[in-house]
């Protein structure tokens, strides 16, 4: 017989660890105009709803991750590798390349061998 | 004769077709008509590829007949990520932005597959990217639970593992970047594992953060877990941070399933306040059955463990910005507005902001501001300072005990829609899986109960050395065979989900 089972309570009532937002990091909670200023960085045309949920959620978000900023790593050497790997190298071998053809097939817009791209200067 | 094929291990069916008692065409259909008669409740897969199956399928049938060896796994169905490319198949990433991509390529992995004669049934659903814990990301509509419907499977690989669940596969091969492979696993009552960082390929694995990206396989046992990741990983001069050394003895260790005289670690700040009471009960006695097995058992403070979320959330983030700014609509994918008179750049941020959806939208967003100037050392910085630190604790830890453990989540299933708009609270659901896929060493989730509460699948995870992957499955294959004794069948006879769906 499968065991009874039941609604677990809200999320709230478990501790949030790792995560707690530490409010005392306020000063650098993130504003709509930065976070529209972001979506132009990152070529991303938010909508106005979008950017006002995305501020909010970004807010607590960079709030919970600034707790990096708690820990003593004066001296400690960044890590941008999980195991790290220096010069590597492989042997020189000739290997036939991806033909036209397979390059272009899947492209959005293509024009006599070439991808077709939308104006990349500004009209004046 | 189709249910009892798609009941059977991988190291089962890949027996039978050796010896002839099964084809593997015959294996292959049974599992494409379970395919055929769950998924519609599943949707565990984006795409079957039911004709290229049956081809590679025929084909080991063909090697079988003309007396040619055949792999470990030769004849064996498969359930393969979207996020590995395949040039018969589209692969999407769970987004629209790839939707019905045709790569030019076959990823290392998916090579390496198909030369073992493994039989690739459908790529199967993922949150957008690899982004989230639960499916719900997915441009695609979510995966469910096989153990009820109404919950996530996990993610990001859950459709790898709500297929594997829900016997349409006996293998499934995800991707674990901050534990998208264990996190399912655990919530599916079943076994997942990252190997160590390097120690499978990444080529043809579509990037989302490249110093963490891990390939790695799911299965219901954990021997077939071993012998898929042994034919999957090994050095590939493709990837430049592929490990050039041998794959470590995975099925030898699933095999010898013994864990006498081992150090076994609990560390100390991965449980108690915050984990879910069924799933503390189950971790303990699973510490209790080790310790009644013969190993050593101590607890082991790992410091820093407890900023491995936050440092995670800056370090995949940046990375993600980086890896994602390929996605410009020029060369492949979709592409929006080009109606002539916008620019490249207005058609590029017209497409990103349709075609991304919004867990991505705010990864990029948050890695652009960690990255930028002013805010870099204080964020992305010190972020990969505190790597460095985890990466010690984890070091001192392994001086004093050959393996760690933990839950491999803190709580079990979470039901569909509850952390949907809540990000802190979604991303919880990997506290326990990242500080491996930060350090780089090998983990694994094996399943260790039901939780009282729910009658959910918890997870235990277990935690080895950089290449000392083997240690992952003696420690999990001794865990398996004692529950399985006690129990007396395994823990997925009692996956009853699709069956009251089907009641209903």
């Amino acid at each position: 017989m499968a065991p009874a089972r039941r609604r677990p309570g809200p999320q709230g009532q478990w501790r949030r660890p790792a995560a707690a937002p530490a409010l005392k990091m306020a000063s650098m909670s993130i504003t709509r105009e930065q976070v529209a200023h972001l979506a132009t960085l990152s070529r991303l045309a938010l909508s106005a709803e979008e950017l006002d949920r995305f501020a909010g959620q970004l807010d607590v978000i960079i709030a919970a991750v600034a707790r990096v900023q708690e820990v003593a790593a004066d001296g400690i050497p960044p890590t941008t590798h999980a195991v790290p790997l220096t010069n590597v190298f492989r042997e020189d071998v000739i290997v036939p390349p991806l033909g036209a053809d397979a390059a272009l097939d899947q492209a959005p817009a293509a024009e006599r061998g070439r991808f077709r791209v939308p104006r990349i200067l500004a009209e004046d | 004769m189709g249910g009892e094929l798609t009941r059977m291990t991988a190291a089962g069916i890949a027996a039978s077709v050796a010896a002839g008692d099964v084809s593997a065409v015959e294996v292959t259909r049974a599992h494409l008509d379970r395919i055929e008669a769950v998924d519609a409740g599943l949707h565990a897969f984006l795409h079957v590829a039911a004709d290229g199956a049956l081809r590679a399928a025929r084909a080991v049938d063909e090697r079988r007949a003309a007396g040619q060896p055949l792999g470990p796994l030769a004849g064996v169905p498969v359930a393969l990520k979207d996020v590995f490319t395949t040039t018969d198949m589209p692969t999407t990433c769970g987004s629209r932005i790839l939707a019905g991509w045709r790569p030019p390529y076959d990823a290392t992995v998916t090579k390496r597959l198909r030369r073992a004669g493994l039989v690739i049934l459908g790529k199967t659903n993922m949150d957008e990217f690899a982004m989230g814990s639960s499916t719900e990301n997915s441009a695609f509509g979510p995966s469910r639970n096989p153990w009820d419907l109404r919950r996530v499977p996990g993610g990001s690989s859950g459709g790898s593992a709500a297929a594997v669940a829900a016997f349409e596969a006996p293998l499934g091969v995800g991707t674990d970047t901050g534990g998208s492979i264990r996190q399912p696993g655990a919530v599916c009552g079943i076994v997942g594992v990252k190997p160590t960082y390097g120690g499978s390929s990444r080529y043809g694995v579509v990037a989302f953060a490249s110093s963490l990206d891990t390939p790695g396989p799911l299965a219901r046992t954990v021997l077939d877990a071993a012998l898929l990741h042994e034919a999957m990983s090994g050095h590939d001069p493709r990837d430049s941070t592929s490990v050039d050394a041998p794959v470590p003895p995975v099925v030898a260790a699933a095999r010898q399933a013994d864990v006498a005289g081992l150090r076994i670690g609990v560390v100390t700040e991965l449980g108690g306040e915050g984990y879910q009471p069924g799933v503390t009960a189950r971790f303990a006695e699973a510490v209790e059955l080790l310790e009644s097995l013969g190993a050593k058992i101590s607890e082991v403070s790992c410091p820093h463990f407890s900023y491995a979320l936050p440092a995670y959330y800056l370090i995949a983030p940046s990375e993600c910005s980086s890896n994602l700014a390929r996605f410009d609509a020029m060369r492949y994918g979709l592409r929006v507005g080009d109606d002539g008179t916008r620019s490249a750049e207005e058609v590029m941020s017209l497409t990103r902001a349709a075609g991304f959806g919004a867990e991505v939208k705010r990864r990029i967003m948050l890695g652009t501001y960690a990255l930028s100037s002013g805010y870099y050392d204080a964020y992305y910085g010190k972020a990969q300072q505190v790597r460095t630190l985890i990466t010690r604790d984890f070091d001192a830890a392994f001086e004093q005990v050959d393996v760690l453990i933990s839950p491999a989540t803190p709580t079990t299933a979470f039901p569909l829609g509850e952390r949907v708009d809540d990000p802190m609270a979604m991303y919880l659901a990997d506290l326990c899986t990242i500080p491996s896929d930060l350090a780089g060493n090998a983990a694994l989730s094996v399943p260790c109960g039901l939780a009282p509460e729910d009658g959910l699948p918890v997870g235990l995870q277990i935690m080895a050395p950089v290449l000392a992957d083997d240690r992952l499955y003696r420690v999990a294959a001794a865990v398996e065979a004692a529950l399985d004794q006690r129990r007396g069948h395994p823990l997925l006879d009692e996956a009853t989900g699709l069956d009251e769906e089907a009641a209903r």
